[in-house]
């Protein structure tokens, strides 16, 4: 019985992650179309919310090309590569607290309660760059390979200070399990101000911003994919529906990492006095609890949006130099800072 | 009336403000240039800072959001051309309700797209020898110069308002006589700044 609530909870969240995906990349278009006085796709059902369904069925039935030349094995992998990291990370996202059902199955509201969770989402995370690489290098093209190329030298830089941005959480938690994270946001700070990271790890939360969007390869950071110089930067020789799954996979990573930033930085589905301790087991709340954590992760994803089509895309030295010069001290900073001030909250009292 | 290729969206009578729809943000006056700042070469320490510049460049493109739309939304929304626009052409008739040309061929002369071809017979009226048996424009041909209503002596062919042309065939966008002169039914009482 166990065994089949969790292969529903497993469908139901992948095809959430999916569909979410589509709805991100609804939202980028309209957003983008408004931010330039534009309307957007409004046509297709109620505010042109069937456009991303439009979309695929265009590509699919657009000629699946296989240039000349290319790594056959890689070229074919690399597609599902990119996909499948982005949905794995979101298995271990808690969207609220444990259900109890028909009053004997306890069911955590999460695909996988790991108890090194962050250190999972990490490495998870940085899996996506192999389909980026793989298919930047099967693809036959210098184009795609410059993308791949930078590709990995950003997530190199990136992923040092990503890491080094949560050890403050982790040092306030004592925990990696994302359940412990968002319970520990849960009391009040000075009775009025929620407890969440955003507030008692500011400068780990920047730092830990910017390498969400280095990891996504959103705006700022998208180097790899630079249409500009790069035509189409790793995807350049990808069409149909290849095209597509690296498509989703940067929509779907997208959505993963603002629940990311909505568990540990935001709270999760917590909100001060949203709890079973405080309204005890009614239905309701695993409701309302997913409806407090899809929202928050829906303000990180219009950030994600809107930053892409205000902010200019970083020049090759200055992502290094940011990367390694300043958001890396920063990382130290927060670590050495957040030690410091909990030895001597410890020792004072 | 003559059988038209598609629907006629900005056919007179079927302006945007006739329909309550909000004008386009086009026409309205955009804000003028804001009071230039001087750049220096070297960044002040607030403009070091980076963060606070990067909000500034987020916000000034998402409060864009609110912002008026420049999109005219066809075919709800049509836009409103000058009075003078050069569009499809259209064959006038006089007070008695037949068509003005006399087969003179200037129009198809001076014609630098050779989109007008006109037949010519005897006229049954007796107040000119001869007319047109067969008048035919190939729209698509057409570069909407004009020139042809400058040429004409009687003032027979004209370019109106009319824009939203559809067709789904070629052969769909050779005008005949017949739907020129419908065209001029359509644009009768047009208002045109440079005729009568």
């Amino acid at each position: 019985m166990m065994i089949a609530i969790n292969l529903v909870k497993v469908l139901i969240v992948f095809a959430f992650v999916q569909a979410m995906a589509g709805l991100t990349l609804w939202a980028e278009r309209r957003l983008s179309a408004l931010m330039q006085d534009r309307w957007g796709p409004n046509r297709l059902g109620p505010f042109g919310l069937l456009q991303p369904l439009a979309d695929s069925v265009k590509l699919l039935l657009k000629e699946d090309i296989t240039p000349q030349g290319v790594d056959r094995l890689l070229y074919y992998l690399a597609p599902a590569m990119s996909l499948a990291p982005a949905l794995m990370t979101v298995a271990v996202v808690p969207f609220g607290e444990p259900v109890t059902l028909f009053g004997q199955y306890v069911v955590p509201l999460q695909v996988a309660d790991i108890h090194l969770g962050i250190l999972f989402i990490l490495a998870v995370g940085s899996l996506e760059i192999y389909g980026i690489v793989f298919g930047a290098w099967a693809s036959n093209n210098k184009y795609s390979l410059l993308g791949g190329v930078r590709s990995v030298a950003q997530m190199l830089s990136y992923e040092l200070f990503m890491g080094g941005s949560l050890v403050g959480v982790v040092m306030l938690t004592g925990s990696l399990r994302l359940n412990d994270i968002v319970a520990s946001q849960q009391h009040l700070l000075w009775g009025w101000l929620p407890a969440w990271n955003l507030f008692r790890q500011p400068l780990g939360f920047v730092v830990f911003l910017v390498a969400a969007f280095a990891e996504t390869n959103r705006l700022p950071f998208d180097l790899p994919e630079s249409e500009q110089e790069l035509v189409g930067g790793y995807h350049t020789e990808y069409s149909s529906m290849k095209f597509v799954m690296f498509f989703i996979a940067e929509y779907a990573a997208v959505f993963t990492m603002s629940a990311l930033l909505a568990t540990v930085f935001l709270g999760g589905y917590g909100l001060p006095g949203l709890s079973v301790a405080e309204c005890g087991p009614v239905w309701w709340l695993p409701v309302a609890q997913a409806a407090v954590f899809l929202t928050k992760t829906l303000l990180f994803v219009l950030l994600f949006i809107t930053v892409r089509w205000s902010l200019s895309r970083l020049r090759y030295d200055q992502l290094m130099r940011l990367g390694w010069k300043v958001m890396l001290p920063l990382a130290l900073l927060n670590i050495v800072v957040t030690g410091t001030l909990m030895f001597l909250w410890r020792t004072t009292g | 009336m003559t059988h038209l290729p598609g629907p006629i969206f900005n056919a007179p009578g079927r302006a945007t403000a006739d329909r309550g729809l909000p004008t386009p943000a086009y026409d309205t006056p955009r804000p003028g240039p804001q009071k230039e700042k001087r750049l220096s070469a070297r960044p002040t320490f607030f403009q070091r800072l980076i963060v606070p510049g990067l909000l500034r460049t987020w916000w000034s493109g998402v409060r864009h959001i609110w912002q008026k739309k420049l999109t005219v939304q066809w075919p709800e929304q049509v836009r409103e051309v000058s009075d003078n626009y050069r569009g499809v052409h259209r064959l006038n008739k006089d007070d008695r309700g037949r068509m003005k040309c006399v087969a003179c061929f200037l129009c198809q002369t001076a014609c630098p797209a050779n989109c007008i071809r006109i037949e010519a017979g005897p006229s049954p009226w007796p107040d000119r020898p001869k007319y047109a048996v067969r008048f035919t424009i190939d729209e698509l041909r057409c570069v909407f110069c004009g020139m042809c209503e400058e040429a004409c002596p009687e003032d027979a062919i004209e370019l109106t308002r009319i824009y939203s042309l559809v067709g789904t065939r070629r052969d769909e966008m050779l005008f005949d006589k017949e739907q020129l002169l419908t065209m001029y039914d359509l644009t009768r009482d047009e208002k045109h700044p440079l005729r009568w």
